[in-house]
């Protein structure tokens, strides 16, 4: 299947790429598959490049002089790439506490969805999510493939202080808010691991195009964990897949 | 080394930002002003991504522990040393015990204090630029010690022969791109943006300097999307907000305008009250 792409001047120093406006895990892989070829292969001067759920962000260091030249050359790059066969995929691991004592928003959640509170953990720990792109946050995994009976508008007035580690859904979303942060999402848990450490190069283990999936775990192993997270001891668990 | 004897409104390290990590949701941060920064930088011949502190309104009282050499450019925050008025936008010897204060800000509204070599702080992700929780601080504090080379101070090697532009601060006007949700405006409301008198309002940071007033509009949420310093987003409640350089990645609302570089610095030296023209630029 073809899209149609468009390229434009978004600043004096960066191009944009859109795909339609849809959230589509097909069309996020044809989205990495190029942002990845212009990794490796845009060679003319130092670029970052970004996407999120239909669009590459190109960003350069100076601002760019001939702007249809570079959009000629992303062009041709685009002609030229190969689909990459993938070979294997990651699957991270996420332990996740469901207790009240994490899950503040758990019991207002589960009434509202006329949802026994085991069932909505076993309908959010179910799915291998999407990891789409990492923002809003250092460290905030915007996922796709949340049970859509789970999904639930956001809070009309959000939380002034949102513990991190909080694993929380809002609309057809669900994430792990990497720090403590204003939110409008509504917690039905909490994760001990460090999805962000800005000390770490990379600073954040998971990246686009990774699955996540949710593991239930107790209080006591909460705490287990969080112990063994402050010691270094710590690395989060992850399976690689042929998919 | 140098101490801080009063940290000022809002005193920050900075230098050009964090390139490479915005795939981790890090903002890039780096000076708001890039012009004025970067002309403080070069007087004392430093490489474009020395560190310095970027100063807001009301500046700080700085004690120099080691002979050095200074530059201050961008707003005219009426600096002294050991309380004598100093110029703007040359390089200055400092002595050891010299005291830096500054005066009532009289023009602008972010002053850049470079130092020969640059400031020495933790580089976190390739930069110094302070952005809580990215590095351990996000201001300067009170009794703070900054180190920096000490530097012979003997001038006869520096001159700055380019004379300091002050169009950013006295302009009024910003050019902008359109955004590329600007064509979902009707062709009334697109015209309107640009006939409407716009001021700063009183929330404006780092991270976003909020207009006014309200922009009445119908455009929709979109999928979340890359913003960058400079986007300029519509809100369905028609506020217009323009992203800076401690903004986020992305954003879901519209992305009506994108301003250039020199605005996005014009606008950095703009504070509550304000007023602002858009240009809309030719590409």
């Amino acid at each position: 299947m073809t899209y149609n792409i468009q390229y434009s001047r978004f600043s004096d120093c960066s191009i944009l790429i859109e795909w339609p406006a849809v959230i589509d895990d097909f069309m996020l892989e044809k989205i990495l598959n190029f942002k990845n070829y212009i990794q490796n292969n845009y060679n003319k001067q130092n670029i970052e490049v970004i996407n999120t759920y239909n669009s590459i962000l190109v960003i350069y260091t100076l601002a760019i002089d001939n702007i249809n030249d570079e959009i000629l050359t992303f062009k041709a790059l685009f002609s030229e790439q190969r689909e990459v066969v993938k070979s294997e995929s990651i699957i991270w691991e996420i332990p996740v506490c469901y207790d009240n004592e994490f899950g503040l928003d758990l019991e207002a959640f589960s009434s509202s969805k006329k949802l026994s509170k085991s069932e909505i953990i076993r309908r959010h720990s179910k799915p291998i999510y999407t990891v789409f792109f990492i923002g809003f946050l250092p460290g905030f995994l915007y996922l796709g493939g949340l049970d859509l009976g789970l999904s639930l508008d956001r809070k009309t007035t959000p939380s002034l202080n949102v513990k991190k580690g909080s694993v929380a859904i809002g609309g057809q979303q669900t994430g792990i808010y990497p720090q403590d942060s204003p939110g409008g999402w509504h917690c039905i848990g909490n994760s001990p691991v460090e999805l962000f450490n800005s000390n770490k190069n990379p600073p954040c283990p998971i990246k686009a195009g990774d699955r996540v999936k949710f593991v239930s775990i107790k209080k006591a192993e909460h705490d287990d964990l969080l112990h063994l997270i402050k010691m270094s001891e710590y690395q989060l668990k992850s399976i690689y897949t042929n998919a | 080394m140098l101490r801080v004897l009063k940290s000022g409104f809002y005193t920050t390290i900075q230098d050009i930002g964090r390139f490479g990590f915005r795939a981790y949701g890090v903002p890039v941060s780096g000076a708001m002003d890039s012009y004025s920064s970067q002309f403080a930088n070069a007087i004392l011949g430093n490489t474009k991504d020395a560190a310095l502190l970027e100063i807001t309104m009301t500046g700080p009282t700085l004690h120099f522990l080691e002979p050095t050499i200074i530059a201050i450019s961008g707003a005219n925050l009426q600096p002294k040393l050991n309380n004598r008025s100093i110029k703007m936008n040359v390089s200055i010897s400092v002595e050891t015990n010299d005291t830096l204060s500054f005066g009532r800000f009289y023009s602008g509204f972010r002053a850049y204090l470079a130092i020969k070599g640059g400031f020495l702080s933790e580089t976190v992700l390739g930069s110094r630029s302070m952005y809580k929780p990215i590095t351990r601080a996000s201001i300067l504090m009170n009794n703070d010690t900054l180190d920096y080379k000490s530097s012979d101070n003997n001038q006869k090697k520096l001159n700055a022969h380019v004379k300091y532009s002050k169009d950013s601060i006295e302009t009024d006007i910003l050019d902008v791109y359109r955004g590329p949700e600007f064509n979902k405006l009707s062709i009334k409301r697109q015209k309107q943006l640009f006939e409407i008198g716009l001021s700063v309002s009183k929330h404006n940071s780092r991270m976003a300097y909020q207009l006014e007033p309200v922009f009445k509009n119908a455009l929709d949420p979109i999928l979340t999307s890359p913003v960058l310093p400079g986007t300029v987003q519509l809100t369905p409640s028609g506020q217009l907000t323009v992203l800076m350089r401690d903004c986020q990645t992305t954003g879901g609302y519209p992305r009506v305008l994108q301003l250039t570089e020199k605005a996005i610095t014009v606008l950095s030296q703009k504070t509550t009250g304000n007023s602002l023209k858009l240009r809309l630029k030719d590409v």
